[in-house]
């Protein structure tokens, strides 16, 4: 009876578990697999290389490097520029200004649409011939600086990495208000009643407080920033030459464009580890600080 | 604080709320005007759009929206986002709410196992995951068909939906499950009679996120689906824009249509979209 029972319980996660074992776990298992072969994803011949393509990657692969690095310096800008924007937001709306409802709904509303729309929008704004941006830089009177903002090598990753910025900072600012909304109010109050500063009262209760949201929201800049993807594609698609690929591009085009699954996979496994990596060492930042206050 | 007088203070004061007033208008307008001026391009004609910088068109040209229905494929992709988005919502609350009432609530042996199983691959990324699905979904004969896109997608969402439902299911008051069976209420009863009902809060966060996750997605449609007639919107209007890269108010209007819905999404539901964001980043 007991037996019978925990059976029928068993039927709630079989559907589940079913697609998770199918399109999570299987997947999962067979990058790893498939990242020790040297396979075109088609023929049935699959050539056992062992580390070969990790090795590869490592010494030879230069632009997979500067995919990186492309990523890297999105996310260092983001992790600083988007996310202080972010907070100077929601410092303001949780004072409650004026309008601070309106505020919230339209600060969060780029986060809300495809990065596809939000690319294609973008790249007419800097379209060199017919862009916003210059029209409005010729109105006035800085011609010298328009160009073509994405096809340019010196601003194209930048153009990017502020689009992003564009549709992310609303995102950190909703989570940081719910923080900041967190903080009991009778800690200001004795801040203040001690006779602290504004600044002092940041410094000595909200930061404290914050630090794990801020640990929080540091983690998920990372690991979006650095998966960028759909930004890039429906803008620069990498390029002019290689300034703005990153590395889930590349392992787009090492798969779908030259058909090396194998080599492609091992790509996907040295990100995945470097990002967990990256997530680890914020923790134990994390960690650090809230012992030592 | 008593070294000020009271007047030098209060325009001190009204000036810096004036400053943050001032900026965050500033930052709410950078937010507003790219939507703007899609929405304004999309009301002018191939001649006018890359001189006529007005954010008001003095013609509403609304003709583009016609042809970029028919004849620009908009219609069948806008058609293919709300299939695609409503089977896979779907999937995702029926299914996921069972697993995530067996996990609250019943007991099996491998429960806590399992429910840590589905959460660490909510924490570990695998970037390089999509090709194993890509193998699998051509080794199924899934590839370019509907179900090669909705399945994965519908597995996509369980684990932060079920980690949402659960939270809220073991919330809910046990008497309530008692007085259900000595009604004679069977499992099933309880789930889809009581539990169900009384986790609409829940279910409304899940239904948004997934809303906005699958309406949105881009990179799995471009590996699965090469035939026009199953593509969605976002698919659809890179295959638009890679064909007639100069019809700007075209794909303005395409655009235009793709965001409608998200906007229509986001302003009718906003209050459960901010919560659900507050709770999985905070309590999670």
């Amino acid at each position: 009876m007991r037996f019978k029972d925990q059976l029928e319980n068993y039927l709630f996660v079989l559907p589940a578990i079913i697609l998770f074992a199918v399109f999570s776990i299987y997947p999962f298992l067979k990058v790893f697999q498939l990242s020790v072969y040297e396979w075109d994803g088609i023929s049935s011949m699959m050539r056992f290389v062992g580390l070969a393509n990790f090795w590869d990657i490592f010494r030879h692969n230069g632009v997979w490097w500067t995919s990186v690095w492309n990523a890297i310096y999105i996310t260092l800008l983001a992790l600083t520029f988007q996310n202080i924007l972010a907070l100077l937001l929601a410092l303001a709306c949780d004072k409650g200004i004026r309008g601070g409802h309106v505020y919230r709904v339209i600060f969060y509303l780029p986060p809300v649409l495809s990065g596809i729309v939000v690319g294609l929008i973008w790249s007419w704004i800097y379209d060199g011939n017919y862009g916003l941006l210059n029209h409005w830089l010729k109105a006035i009177g800085l011609d010298s600086l328009t160009r073509s903002w994405l096809s340019d090598p010196k601003t194209a990753l930048t153009s990017v990495a502020v689009i992003h910025m564009w549709k992310g900072f609303g995102w950190g600012f909703v989570i940081l208000l719910a923080g900041l909304q967190n903080i009991p109010r009778e800690l200001y109050e004795a801040a203040r009643v001690d006779g602290a500063s504004g600044w002092q009262v940041f410094k000595e209760v909200t930061v404290p407080m914050m630090i794990p949201v801020f640990i929080l929201v540091a983690i998920l800049t990372v690991l979006g920033t650095m998966q960028i993807f759909d930004i890039i594609i429906s803008t620069t698609g990498g390029g002019p030459g290689y300034h703005t690929e990153v590395p889930v591009t590349r392992i787009l085009s090492t798969m779908t464009g030259t058909s090396q699954f194998g080599y492609a996979c091992a790509e996907g496994i040295m990100f995945g580890i470097l990002l967990l990596l990256v997530s680890l060492f914020q923790m134990r930042i994390g960690k650090t600080f809230r012992q030592a206050p | 604080m008593t070294m000020y007088s009271v007047a030098q203070y209060r325009a001190k004061r009204f000036g810096l709320k004036l400053a943050v007033q001032l900026f965050c208008a500033a930052v709410a307008a950078t937010c507003l005007f790219p939507l703007f001026w899609m929405v304004s391009s999309s009301f002018k004609t191939q001649e006018t759009v890359f001189s006529d910088f007005s954010l008001i068109p003095a013609k509403f040209h609304w003709n583009n929206y016609a042809e970029a229905w028919t004849k620009g494929g908009f219609g069948t992709y806008f058609l293919n986002s709300l299939f695609y988005t409503t089977v896979v919502v779907t999937g995702i609350v029926l299914i996921g709410s069972l697993a995530a009432y067996a996990f609250a609530r019943l007991r099996f042996p491998g429960r806590q196992f399992l429910f840590m199983l589905f959460l660490a691959t909510m924490m570990i990324p695998i970037p390089g995951a999509f090709i194993a699905l890509y193998v699998l979904l051509n080794k199924l004969g899934l590839i370019n068909t509907h179900w090669g896109y909705i399945l994965p997608q519908i597995n996509g969402g369980l684990a932060l939906s079920i980690f949402l439902l659960k939270t809220f299911f073991e919330k809910l008051p046990k008497d309530l499950e008692d007085s259900a069976r000595i009604d004679g209420c069977g499992k099933w009863g309880i789930y889809w009679n009581l539990a169900l009902p009384l986790a609409k809060p829940a279910i409304a966060v899940v239904i948004i996120f997934n809303v906005l996750a699958v309406w949105n997605e881009y990179l799995l449609a471009m590996l699965v689906l090469t035939d026009k007639e199953l593509m969605p919107l976002q698919r659809g209007l890179m295959v638009f824009q890679g064909a007639h890269i100069t019809q700007y108010p075209l794909l303005m209007a395409g655009m235009t249509l793709s965001v409608i819905p998200i906007i229509v999404v986001y302003l009718l539901m906003q209050r459960y979209i901010i919560e659900g964001i507050t709770a999985g980043a905070i309590k999670g």
